[in-house]
């Protein structure tokens, strides 16, 4: 069973403080490499923090394969008076999925950041890149309602800062950011206000202890008043519909290693968060939660697909085209979640998986056409195909993954969708999964169109083949979506497996 | 009326809050976004600090006699209790107190001084039945043994942990404000003004420029 453990070989000590350790390295690797001497260097330092991470990750995903769920006490004080940091199927999924980004997008930085961002300034953006990474870290693992708040806050001020130093290429970042600073502060505080509310119900900040106690508190205003707050304040920073107005620009304006790593992970990790509050922490066996999940999220869930996967048929810009997209595909998970069923919460995680390997192959590829030429108009990718085929080879790959062509791991996981809102009989649903498939052939298809049919303008900059550096992390992306469309027994087993325990746990405390 | 006028704290944070939202969403200034954004991370901070206010209770600092078993050993399992709880109640009560809802509390006690041990016992049953106000508390009564019977020697601190998560939240805040303020300084630099329509207007012209060159 445990598939992890042939993978990899740690000592007792990491795989013990394996949680701790996540957190904890990227954290302290952040402050020391401040100092180092050029990029270069940083970049090394920030290669092997992320390269550690995903060690850990995975000895922390063969650990709690073997022995289920693992509750790490920080400092020795037991919850839910301490801090807890809990480790079970549903977070491990995103811990891997995080760390593995991380790794591939640290290779891919090298030349990207070199480009892109003042030589002076690149020891700083390293360092801001592995608190971002902490904080992600931080949000996928901590048990510890207040705590998350400060690892989002963590990861949030860091990715601010990320996205502004797109400033070099294009001065829209530095407003990009500021509004992200604006909506993603006003989601924060919402969140905290949500976990004040349910810290003044219950006295407790921890998660498990939580949800404990809410079934016996589920008519009480405060509890359900807790709950709308957290649910804003999560779905700002998940960039749900329709509160995603800085995910677009944000995405596009900043460096292209800012949007590899951000599209595959930040929206992740918060869109987790907000999994795991409402299974996990709150769960849709109560009146409110069940309300919420088909009246609210459901209808936006729907809205997002449609209405983004629109805005994105209609963009010029191949940057923009690809976040409205991921607006549309936090959408899919969404939905997901909202059928409040254990096959939705899978098929919402299992995408969240996939959407992570295919956006990040897909903003690789991107950026790495801009690595040569500046060029992010459709137009200027005309006849791309010809000068860089195995750049936009691995683009194609995750661009039909991304439409949901079959043996790619994006049919599979929209596959699962589908038969999940059947399962709740919510024939509507599959037929926006439907229409938004052709709208995500529409705007692919145009980018496939121009890179591949279509003669270059003239006098256009000339997109050349990446170096090894940028291929072999789109690579390992395009092929895992392949893989995975072939055998996706590693993510779906782990999605499935996270969302029968929430809901199972759930469950047994309720009746 | 008495029962709008009680809860001014409560309307000192909607007003804060909404006051903040406003001006983040109608003030074009960017300085006056950041502003309206401080404003209502304040009232987010007056929200928790009401959370944790006791009625008649003082700073949460140990005053007593550090040896009553609840000192402040750092290791000990009591203390660590008695930390959650925000209650350095003495061991019947947190018995008691603990049986019913883990001492998470709804609690509000008037306990005086040399009251028993278990009037005060009771004191927290009856609160905790007594709901669960949004105003919640905690007690923290002193507990001494004197001479053969218990004596209470009680001191009501405020709830500290919201205290303690409104230091984070403040520390979050001042980091998000510079990065902001920072922010606002590169704009001015990138686009010599620090109104949003102006931007707004600089970018769209750009674009149409572009437009027209490809």
């Amino acid at each position: 069973m445990n598939m992890f453990a042939d993978l990899v070989i740690a000592p007792e000590f990491v795989v013990t403080h394996a949680p701790a350790l996540l957190v904890l390295v990227p954290l302290l690797m952040s402050a020391a490499t401040v100092v180092a001497p050029n990029g270069r260097f940083a970049w090394v330092m920030a290669l092997a923090t992320s390269a550690f991470c995903l060690w850990a990750g995975v000895a922390l995903a063969a650990e709690v394969a073997d022995k289920g769920l693992i509750s790490y006490e920080m400092g020795g004080w037991a919850p839910p008076v301490g801090i807890e940091f809990r480790a079970d199927d549903l977070n491990t999924l995103v811990v891997l999925v995080i760390t593995l980004v991380g790794l591939l997008s640290a290779i891919y930085a090298q030349p990207a950041v070199a480009r892109e961002v003042r030589s002076e300034k690149q020891p700083l953006f390293y360092t801001a890149f592995q608190i971002c990474l902490a904080g992600l870290l931080g949000i996928s693992l901590t048990g510890d309602a207040f705590n998350l708040f400060v690892f989002l806050e963590i990861s949030s001020i860091a990715t601010y800062v990320l996205v502004a130093l797109g400033v070099n290429r294009d001065r829209r970042a530095l407003t990009a950011s500021f509004n992200y600073l604006i909506m993603g502060t006003i989601g924060a505080s919402f969140f905290v206000v949500g976990v004040g509310f349910l810290y003044a119900a219950m006295g407790t900040l921890n998660m498990a202890d939580m949800a404990t106690r809410i079934p016996e508190l589920q008519d009480n205003r405060v509890v359900q008043a807790g709950f709308a707050f957290i649910l804003v304040g999560l779905g700002l920073k998940a960039a749900m519909f329709p509160l995603h107005q800085w995910l677009p620009s944000a995405y596009a304006y900043a460096p292209s290693f800012v949007t590899v790593f951000l599209s595959a992970t930040a929206t992740k990790a918060a869109f987790y968060a907000l999994a795991r509050f409402m299974f996990s922490v709150f769960n849709p066996s109560l009146d409110f939660v069940a309300a919420s999940l088909i009246w609210v999220l459901a209808p936006l869930a729907c809205l997002a697909i449609l209405f983004c996967s629109f805005q994105a048929a209609f963009q010029l810009d191949v940057r923009r085209i690809l976040a409205y997209s991921s607006v549309a595909q936090v959408g899919y998970m969404l939905l997901g979640l909202a059928t409040g069923t254990a096959a939705g919460i899978a098929a919402g995680m299992f995408h969240m998986a996939n959407h992570a390997l295919m956006k990040g192959a897909l903003f690789m590829a991107v950026g790495a056409a801009a690595l040569n030429a500046d060029v992010w108009k459709l137009s200027h990718f005309q006849g791309a195909g010809r000068q860089a085929p195995l750049t936009f080879a691995g683009f194609t790959i995750a661009g039909l993954s991304l439409i949901g062509v079959p043996l790619t791991a994006g049919f599979l996981s929209k596959w699962r969708l589908l038969e999940a809102v059947m399962g709740v009989h919510w024939w509507w649903a599959a037929v926006v999964i439907g229409i938004s498939s052709l709208l995500a052939f529409i705007y692919v298809g145009r980018i496939l169109e121009a890179v591949f049919f279509k003669a270059p303008i003239e006098d256009a900059p000339v997109i050349k083949e990446a170096p090894v550096a940028v291929l072999f992390p789109l690579w390992v992306l395009a092929g895992l979506n392949i893989v995975f469309g072939l055998d996706p027994s590693l993510p779906l087993g782990l999605a499935q497996a996270g969302a029968q325990a929430v809901l199972g746990v759930d469950l047994g405390g309720v009746q | 009326m008495e029962f709008v006028l009680e809860r001014y704290n409560y309307w000192i944070i909607i007003v804060l809050m909404m006051g903040g939202l406003y001006i983040v969403f109608e003030s074009q200034n960017l300085i006056k976004r950041l502003a309206g954004l401080s404003i209502f991370q304040t009232s987010v901070i007056v929200f928790y600090v009401t959370l944790g206010k006791v009625a008649g209770g003082t700073a949460p600092i140990f005053i007593g006699d550090m040896h009553g078993g609840h000192g402040d050993d750092h290791g000990g399992e009591h203390h660590a209790d008695d930390k959650a709880h925000g209650a350095a109640a003495a061991h019947e009560t947190t018995d008691a107190h603990a049986e019913g809802d883990h001492g998470h509390g709804e609690a509000i006690v008037d306990a005086h001084g040399d009251e028993h041990a278990t009037d005060a016992a009771h004191a927290v049953e009856a609160a905790k039945d007594a709901g669960h106000a949004t105003d919640t508390a905690h007690v923290a009564s002193d507990l001494h043994a004197t001479g053969g019977h218990e004596v209470v020697d009680a001191v009501i601190y405020s709830n500290p942990l919201p205290h303690v998560l409104m230091l984070t939240a403040i520390v979050v805040g001042v980091a998000t404000l510079s990065v902001g303020l920072a922010l606002v300084v590169r704009i001015r630099e990138a686009y010599g003004t620090i109104e949003m329509d102006e931007v707004r207007d600089a970018d769209i012209a750009e674009g149409e420029a572009e437009g027209g060159a490809a």
